[in-house]
């Protein structure tokens, strides 16, 4: 389904795959359509939307990444990183409730799943996320008592042993 | 009211062309202003904090950033001539393989472009393995939409002019007419359609950019 990347997520609609998380969210919300709309009506917040889903996808997995997978001093700048692009999206989100505004939209979508990586960045970097970005971690939290994000995120403690067993494997440590 | 549409860009960024293109494509009116990524305008960084990045499109104050954000940003705004497709698979499909050229095909294209001697069979391996990928896409197709030029053309365009340029400065022939017939003859298309002709940066200039480019690049990773 998917020979190109030969990853996941694969959404199969009909027998025909799509591919590329936020490419699947984007059709997802296009052939349903009619119901709570990921992305707003106007082309240029449409627009604000896609960049800032971008950014979320080219930035945080691969800068959280390099806080668990390195030491010394490209571990400290890979925190400070990290910190920057959380502190750039609370910057976004300003005072809304959502990156959507009054609803959760697609920014939510994109960058909610990375809040259960949180704790284990936190841990091999030594910092925490709340005491950098209160008002992003607020807005964490606010999407988490949505019943669809609470009960599909993984739990924080196992993604941390999950990666500790993953710096093993890869003689990591 | 008359809509004030502004493109930063520079004179040879491939991802600028991109909205070049679109922006003709759709007859639409505009201001270049053009950057010197050496010593960026107040008003790029203005526009774009985030990134200090090429292209920027800036409508009536407002900017859009990120070259295939702008190709959507420019057809959903302007909806004559349309750039994507209406069925939300086939735009799905134009998005992916958009993405796959960027993220994989130029990345590989490039880092052949910029390996030393000795790593050029194994970068080139990766290279010729995604274009052909992109070659399968093209199989019947004068254009990657069908008849007329759309927005996986604009995505891909830089290949049409920045490969030709690459494998002069490399000498080394990638997209040959035997190995991928398809790829040449969508170039050829791409290159002759009146509104892409009438774009391109001048090619002897190119050259000596990414000449040195490369210069500074593999003087930069050989080891002392």
């Amino acid at each position: 389904m998917n020979p190109v990347h030969k990853k996941i997520p694969v959404l199969i609609h009909n027998g025909k795959p799509v591919c590329e998380s936020l490419i699947i969210v984007q059709y997802i919300d296009e052939v349903w359509h009619d119901k709570n709309p990921l992305l707003p009506s106007d082309p240029y917040q449409r627009a604000q939307a896609r960049f800032w889903a971008d950014f979320v996808d080219k930035k945080v997995y691969d800068c959280g990444r390099r806080i668990w997978a390195t030491k010394g001093e490209e571990k400290e700048a890979a925190k400070k990183e990290f910190i920057g692009i959380m502190k750039k999206l609370e910057g976004e989100l300003g005072n809304k409730p959502y990156f959507g505004g009054e609803d959760f939209g697609y920014v939510d979508v994109a960058l909610i799943p990375f809040y259960c990586w949180f704790h284990a960045y936190e841990n091999f970097g030594n910092f925490k996320t709340e005491t950098e970005c209160p008002k992003l971690v607020e807005w964490a939290k606010r999407c988490m008592q949505r019943e669809s994000v609470s009960k599909s995120l993984a739990d924080p403690h196992k993604v941390y042993e999950f990666i500790v067993s993953l710096k093993k494997k890869l003689g990591n440590e | 009211m008359a809509e004030e549409v502004k493109l930063f860009r520079t004179w040879s960024s491939p991802y600028a062309l991109r909205i070049v293109w679109a922006l003709k494509l759709k007859g639409i009116e505009y201001e270049t202003i053009f950057e010197d990524l050496t010593n960026k305008s107040p008003s790029l960084l203005q526009y774009n904090p985030t990134h200090g990045k090429v292209p920027v499109l800036v409508r009536d104050g407002k900017p859009v950033c990120e070259s295939l954000v702008i190709l959507e940003y420019v057809d959903e705004t302007w909806k004559h001539n349309p750039l994507l497709p209406q069925d939300p698979y086939e735009k799905s499909m134009a998005r992916f393989w958009a993405n796959f050229g960027d993220d994989k095909l130029m990345k590989s294209i490039w880092q052949l472009f910029i390996a030393h001697e000795k790593d050029q069979d194994v970068a080139a391996v990766a290279a010729l393995e995604n274009l052909k990928i992109v070659e399968e896409q093209l199989k019947g197709k004068k254009f990657f939409h069908g008849e007329t030029i759309g927005y996986l053309d604009l995505a891909f365009g830089w290949i049409a002019n920045l490969v030709s340029i690459l494998e002069e400065i490399m000498s080394l022939k990638l997209v040959d007419g035997e190995r991928f017939p398809h790829l040449s003859s969508w170039i050829q298309h791409f290159i002759d359609a009146p509104v892409i002709r009438d774009c391109w940066p001048p090619r002897d200039k190119m050259i000596i950019k990414f000449q040195v480019m490369r210069e500074n690049y593999l003087a930069a990773a050989t080891p002392k």
